[in-house]
């Protein structure tokens, strides 16, 4: 899966938890969970749930603390993915 | 120096009922005695002896009026669901916006009990915990399970700011939820408080009474015949479930915002029986039901013969007799000079610690609407009921009649007490 379709897949994913349409609809790699969603703090667990339902993996407690943005969250998905 | 106690008045009912959900329907249903009582094929699934009970009809349509799909991810949890209903139904109909952005209310609160909250989430979570899974619970576990479940999810919701508490008293629950707001506002700590209980629905909540024996198992063929209170026949109690709520208010911020005023609680009385003198953890001690009762007409500036109805607890099991004697001994008024007296589980069954609040919403409609609402089911009247009052005084159909002050009552496991006085206003 190439970056566009891991962005578009995550998109999926935090629409339920995201509080902020407007930053949602400019989502790029920058974009912060918290900061500029507005996802609830305790819903980035259920972000992380879904994540490993949709692609198959297992999150760690380390990478889970790290997965605060968009980015972040590409690249511990690849790097899973890939391993 | 004494100080001056607020009048209380009711200003907001939601209920959400086996028979019905919403305040009109609700007031159709008690008014035509429809039954909300219905065969329940998953009880019958697992074995249970009573496969019959009471669920409110709720359509996934009707849940995303109250919840959003965020609140409703990974919910589980009937009585919060219920109680989310109700309450935000008896806010509305007290006048009040339901609004996310509104400032927080430090005028109003909440008591708003439950028996046990979210069974159900609690039973997926535990099977994950089992399996080694417990990162998999997701963050609603906690919210749903803990028993300020439904207080924590409505006081967010309405953006309460005064008191915001869950009290848990058995069957006793609702009824004292009420009491407790009561005098929340009456001692002049709040202005409004938001009142009611819920209680889940289902195999796991019922299970435990089914062990017991105390759910009748003779009507599995003829569900809305089950539930039986005073009736000679009756065999054991219909499990129900759902939500009452009530929206409770000073008498002196209702008339100023000329609000709708359903009727005024006088006061009320709760105690215990303290598992003595007869009283055990499941029945009562006689002389405390009577206490309790006596001591609700004192705290109401009200006497006995002043009494035109009565809402009991009357569960439809053996118990219903000593409870009629109770009233009997306690007003000291018997035959023909008893009040009409009716319980509202010969349609509903009984909504366990639900049942005190969805009671006194329909026990306040009566005093609105002046009417009393039939008794189902009890076309063969114990005669234990019959030689201490007249049986006038327990109506089988709708009666129009002029009411002024209506006693309700609840008793619940623990040997617990609360009974609660109304007057129309």
């Amino acid at each position: 899966m190439n970056r566009e379709a891991l962005i578009t897949t995550l998109k999926k994913i935090v629409k339920p938890y995201i509080q902020d349409e407007e930053a949602f609809a400019n989502l790029t790699e920058d974009t912060d969970f918290i900061n500029d969603l507005k996802i609830n703090s305790a819903n980035l667990v259920d972000v992380v749930l879904d994540v490993e339902d949709e692609f198959d993996i297992e999150i760690d407690n380390d990478s889970m603390e790290q997965m605060l943005s968009v980015k972040v969250a590409l690249d511990i998905i690849e790097s899973k993915l890939s391993q | 120096m004494k100080t001056k106690k607020n009048r209380v008045v009711i200003t907001g009912m939601g209920v959400v009922a086996p028979n019905a959900i919403g305040l009109e329907n609700f007031l159709s249903a008690i008014q035509q005695g429809t039954s909300g009582i219905r065969f329940q094929q998953n009880l019958a699934d697992l074995n249970f002896s009573c496969c019959i009970g009471g669920i409110p009809q709720v359509s996934e349509a009707l849940k995303s009026d109250y919840l959003t799909p965020l609140q409703l991810r990974g919910f589980n949890s009937s009585g919060i669901l219920y109680g989310c209903m109700a309450g935000m139904d008896a806010w509305k109909d007290a006048g009040f916006p339901i609004d996310e952005n509104s400032r927080t209310d430090y005028d109003s609160g909440m008591v708003f009990g439950t028996g046990t909250s979210g069974i159900d989430k609690f039973r997926e979570a535990v099977y994950k915990l089992d399996e080694g899974k417990v990162k998999r619970l997701g963050s609603t576990a906690v919210v749903q399970t803990m028993a300020s479940g439904i207080s924590a999810y409505l006081g967010g919701i309405l953006g309460l700011g005064n008191q915001v508490t869950t009290n848990s008293s058995a069957c006793t629950t609702g009824t004292e939820a009420l009491l407790m707001g009561f005098e929340r506002i009456q001692s002049g700590k709040a202005k409004k408080m938001l009142v009611g209980a819920c209680s889940d629905h289902g195999p796991y909540i019922w299970g435990g009474f089914d062990a017991m024996r105390v759910m009748t198992y003779k009507h599995n063929n003829s569900p809305e015949k089950g539930s039986r209170p005073m009736s000679a026949s009756a065999s054991g109690f219909v499990p129900g479930s759902g939500a009452g709520a009530l929206v409770l208010e000073s008498l002196e911020s209702a008339l100023e915002r000329e609000a709708n005023i359903y009727a005024e609680v006088l006061g009320g009385g709760i105690n215990s029986g303290g598992q003595r003198g007869g009283g055990t953890m499941t029945a009562p001690n006689s002389e405390a039901v009577q206490k309790c009762i006596a001591n609700a007409i004192k705290e109401a500036n009200t006497t006995a013969e002043k009494i035109d109805a009565i809402n009991g607890h009357l569960t439809a099991t053996s118990k219903d007799p000593v409870e009629i004697e109770n009233w009997t001994q306690a007003l000291d008024r018997k035959g023909k000079d008893f009040p009409y007296i009716n319980s509202l589980k010969s349609m509903v069954g009984h909504c366990l610690a639900a049942a005190g609040a969805i009671e006194s919403v329909a026990t306040v409609l009566q005093l609105k609407h002046q009417f009393v609402f039939p008794n189902t089911n009890c076309e063969d009247l114990h005669p234990e009921i019959l030689k201490r009052i007249d049986s006038s005084k327990i109506p089988t159909k709708a009666m129009k009649t002029e009411l002024n002050i209506i006693a309700k009552a609840s008793f619940g496991f623990g040997d617990v007490n609360g009974c609660v006085i109304f007057k129309r206003y």
